[in-house]
């Protein structure tokens, strides 16, 4: 009995080495920008990869981004390579003169800030929201950045409202829409829509007395919409 | 002396207990070598080997079953909470109600990468034809049936995944050090129903002409399933250009659209080859009752006309399926256990009236309810199929009635309130003088809203469901059968074909025959593209086609678009084909109590989204072909990804 007893001590002891790693613990952070100004998209849609080769098997690291623009990830130091999917956001990616390809090398060596600079398709400007009695007004101006062979046109603009800070696509408790074959002037954009009689029909939170509405525009052929930053509005 | 004997009874125990191990070891050693020639030439009795497979008819047989019974499934009988994914059915269980609350369907869903499976029929047809021991008739029957579920295989991983390797040999390692000439790249997705359409074509010829024949492969599968490869790839040729960005520049996923037109036209040269067959027809042994025969049709085992090739079972033999133990009714459950499938009001509401209209179920006029004398009377003068898919409240099952309604609806204070429980049928006493002290308010059935097994949409599950007293206790289970092919998707796959390639006539003759049996006595005139998606809908509810349907139509990500739905725009659009249908809804029975009403006892509807449905389901460009696992991608650099993922 007692054998047994040193024997498992033994290998308790001896299989107790420190842990061969450490967890990752440096941040990579930043924003996904266009001239320095930060692309809104929707939440948990918008994803990019990085890669670190030289294991043996590959695999991405997914990095998500976040409503505003901005992502950070938690990874260990190293060599990556940093590849925004085709179909990813509502945007194109800037080709990189160091790899000749949309891959960005990218070194990490401690925490670390960077922007990603895209080419957008389109930019809202000046959103402004506006609450008249029940209804929510909103107006904008979008601009068209790409206008070369790969332009797109604009399918439909969408005025959410949502008792969140999540305001998407599928986050949304009321929402209006215009087609972008009835826009007749990309300067000037606007929409209207009413606030539900009871701001609580979605959930238990009980009635509330703001809300939060955004902008979001739906590019014909993409699949991730462009939004404007989220609006807190007071009821 | 006794000192003595005791010590020497000590020292034998001593020694027993020091030298156990060696006695016993040699104990065995010397009991289980009797003779070393018998033992080592002992034949092995848990697996067949090449020798002893390859010259019996009847353990070649064997393998074969096991072949037949990797058949893969998405949605099947066997595996009913797939079901609940979409918007036929709502999980009446606690554990998966995340079904309805997920946005988004994850890219790796639904993939299939079965190499395995592949390789021991690639095997199989290989030893099967050097096996010369076997008669010529035998070997050829053998050797076309697992060609035919390799290329069933084949035509299920393009469904899913797009192209896939074609490997028609099966492949050995020489140990080298170097895999690659092990690696072989994606073929095209046309190539792989061309791969599927031409099999067919050979071992049609060989494969008996039999319709009696359900669970194995017959010229009749083969035909049907050749009719639905190539009208899933005519249609991903046509319906292609709506999602351009759907499609890979080597072909691996993505049909030109020049090719449309031939792949229709072998379709329904297809279909029309096994109607103008004559051996097989509609399922109708039930006349008098069209929704009674409707039901029948997929558990009636004994000369079924209808049924072409399915996964049979058979009760005290091991292979059973629980599919009525599922999805019972409360009120006749065999156990404490049911009710799982809510078939949705979405799919309801989808059956039409009997002059050809469609109309939801009329809850109310203007701001009143509609009274019905009985609870059935709502779904009245309908298409037969909605009573022969869907239990409705006001019928029996197993010869119990039905007990669904959600609470009692009492007259006070110049207004309808609402008195309900919280388990199956519960008591309480209606809150009005004169009422009796405690009465039941809540069906036997539910619907309670979060309780499992109850129908929290309205509805229970009836297709393929078993009346067989025992069907629904874990100890007998039933051997009703899941139907993978059978006529009446023949005759609408030649439909579609027809309509796509302008025969509207030929077309409207098809599918009328399908409407005919489920009681529309008005033949539609003229085929449109929402008449021939609404048809398969309503047929083939709960026989897995929805979710490649609506891939191949490309329509998935316009139905499944992740946008909010209203119970106002639920009865909207009704057979639009890429009408919006990301909730599920229910439609809930209330009895009304108000004596001296003329409305007393009688039965109003609501329509509810039950709680747990609290996302609106979204369908992205990235699950039209699902994801090729990381391990596989990097055991192979010659595969690449599918698109928009």
């Amino acid at each position: 009995m007692k054998k047994i007893i040193y024997l498992a001590l033994c290998v308790a002891v001896l299989s107790c080495k420190k842990d061969n790693y450490d967890s990752p613990s440096v941040t990579l952070a930043g924003r996904i920008t266009y001239q320095g100004e930060p692309i809104n998209v929707s939440s948990k849609d918008v994803t990019f990869e990085l890669w670190e080769p030289g294991w043996g098997k590959n695999g991405a690291i997914t990095v998500n981004v976040n409503e505003d623009g901005s992502y950070s990830a938690l990874l260990y130091n190293g060599n990556y390579k940093l590849i925004i999917p085709p179909s990813q956001g509502p945007f194109r990616s800037v080709l990189n003169n160091e790899t000749n390809s949309d891959t960005v090398r990218l070194q990490l060596n401690g925490n670390r800030t960077m922007d990603i600079e895209v080419m957008p398709y389109y930019m809202v400007r000046t959103p402004q929201f506006l609450l008249t009695g029940t209804t929510v007004g909103a107006s904008c101006k979008l601009e068209k950045i790409i206008t070369d062979v790969n332009a797109k046109d604009i399918e439909n603009v969408f005025l959410y409202l949502n008792q969140t800070a999540f305001v998407d696509g599928t986050n949304y408790i009321a929402r209006s829409s215009i087609a972008g074959s009835d826009i007749a002037d990309l300067n000037n954009v606007s929409l209207n829509v009413e606030v539900p009689a009871s701001t609580s029909a979605n959930g238990s939170t009980g009635d509330q007395q703001y809300i939060y509405a955004r902008i979001g525009v739906k590019i014909s052929g993409v699949e991730d919409l462009l939004f404007s930053p989220v609006q807190k509005i007071d009821l | 002396m006794w000192v003595l004997n005791f010590r020497f009874d000590f020292l034998i125990t001593e020694i027993m207990r020091k030298h156990i191990l060696i006695i016993s070891s040699f104990l065995i050693f010397i009991l289980a070598c009797n003779k070393d020639a018998d033992f080592l030439n002992t034949a092995p009795k848990d697996i067949l080997t090449d020798d002893a497979v390859w010259k019996s008819e009847d353990l070649t047989l064997s393998v074969l079953a096991d072949l037949y019974n990797r058949y893969p499934e998405q949605q099947t009988i066997t595996n009913w909470a797939e079901f609940t994914n979409f918007d036929e059915g709502f999980p009446s269980e606690a554990g998966n109600y995340w079904r309805t609350k997920q946005v988004d369907y994850p890219y790796d869903w639904w993939n299939l990468w079965d190499y395995g499976y592949f390789r021991d029929l690639n095997l199989f047809v290989q030893k099967c034809q050097a096996a010369d021991q076997l008669s010529a008739d035998v070997r050829n029957r053998f050797v076309s049936e697992a060609r035919f579920l390799r290329a069933a295989l084949y035509f299920e991983e393009v469904k899913r995944m797009g192209g896939v390797p074609l490997i028609l040999e099966p492949m050995e390692y020489n140990f080298s050090g170097d895999p690659t000439y092990l690696q072989h790249a994606r073929a095209k997705e046309s190539d792989i129903y061309d791969f599927v359409i031409a099999e067919m074509d050979t071992i049609k010829a060989i494969l008996p002409d039999d319709a009696s024949i359900k669970s194995r492969a017959t010229k009749g599968v083969a035909l049907a399933m050749q009719a639905r490869a190539a009208l899933y790839a005519a249609s991903i040729s046509k319906y292609g250009v709506n999602t351009p960005t759907v499609s890979l520049a080597g072909g691996e996923v993505g049909i030109s659209a020049d090719k449309s037109t031939a792949y229709y036209t072998k379709a329904l040269a297809a279909a029309q080859e096994i109607i103008s067959s004559g051996r097989y027809s509609l399922y109708k042994k039930k006349t008098e009752d069209l929704q009674d025969n409707f039901a029948s049709l997929f558990y009636d085992k004994s000369n079924n006309p209808e049924v072409i090739f399915a996964q049979d079972f058979k009760l005290k033999s091991g292979k059973v399926e629980d599919w009525t133990l599922n999805n019972q009714p409360w009120s006749s459950a065999e156990e404490q256990q049911g009710g799982r499938v809510n078939p949705s009001l979405n799919l309801a509401q989808l059956y039409e009236k009997l002059d050809n209209t469609y109309s939801p179920f009329v809850t109310n006029t203007g701001s009143d309810y509609v009274y019905y004398d009985n609870p059935l009377d709502i779904f009245a003068g309908r298409d037969a199929r909605l009573g022969g898919t869907i239990i409705l409240p006001g019928t029996k099952f197993k010869g119990v009635p039905l007990d669904i309604w959600a609470g009692v609806m009492y007259w006070k204070n110049g207004q309808y309130n609402i008195i309900t429980g919280d388990n199956f049928g519960d008591q309480d006493s209606i809150p009005v003088a004169g009422a009796p002290k405690s009465s039941q308010v809540v069906g036997a059935d539910g619907p309670v809203d979060g309780l499992q097994f109850s129908a929290q949409t309205g509805f229970y599950v009836r297709k393929f469901m078993d009346q067989t007293v025992g069907s629904g206790q874990i100890g007998t289970r039933s051997e009703v059968w899941w139907v993978r092919y059978r006529y009446a998707e023949v005759l609408l796959n030649a439909a579609e074909a027809a309509f796509e390639l302008g025969q509207n006539d030929v077309a409207a003759t098809y599918i009328n025959q399908v409407r005919e049996r489920a009681g529309f006595t008005i033949p539609l005139g003229t085929i449109t593209f929402d008449r021939i998606v609404h048809e398969r809908r309503v047929e083939l509810a709960f026989e897995g086609h929805e979710l490649f349907d609506n891939k191949r139509w490309r329509l998935a990500h316009k139905v499944w678009n992740g946008e909010t739905i209203s119970a106002a725009d639920l009865v909207t659009n009704i057979g639009k084909a890429d009408k919006v249908n990301t909730m599920i809804y229910g439609l809930w029975p209330y009895k009304i109590y108000n004596p001296g009403n003329a409305n007393d006892g009688k039965w109003v509807y609501k329509i509810v989204k039950p709680s747990n449905v609290t996302a609106a389901h979204r369908f992205k460009l990235g699950n039209y072909y699902s994801q090729i696992g990381s391990d596989i991608l990097s055991n192979n650099p010659k595969l690449i990804k599918n698109p928009n993922q």
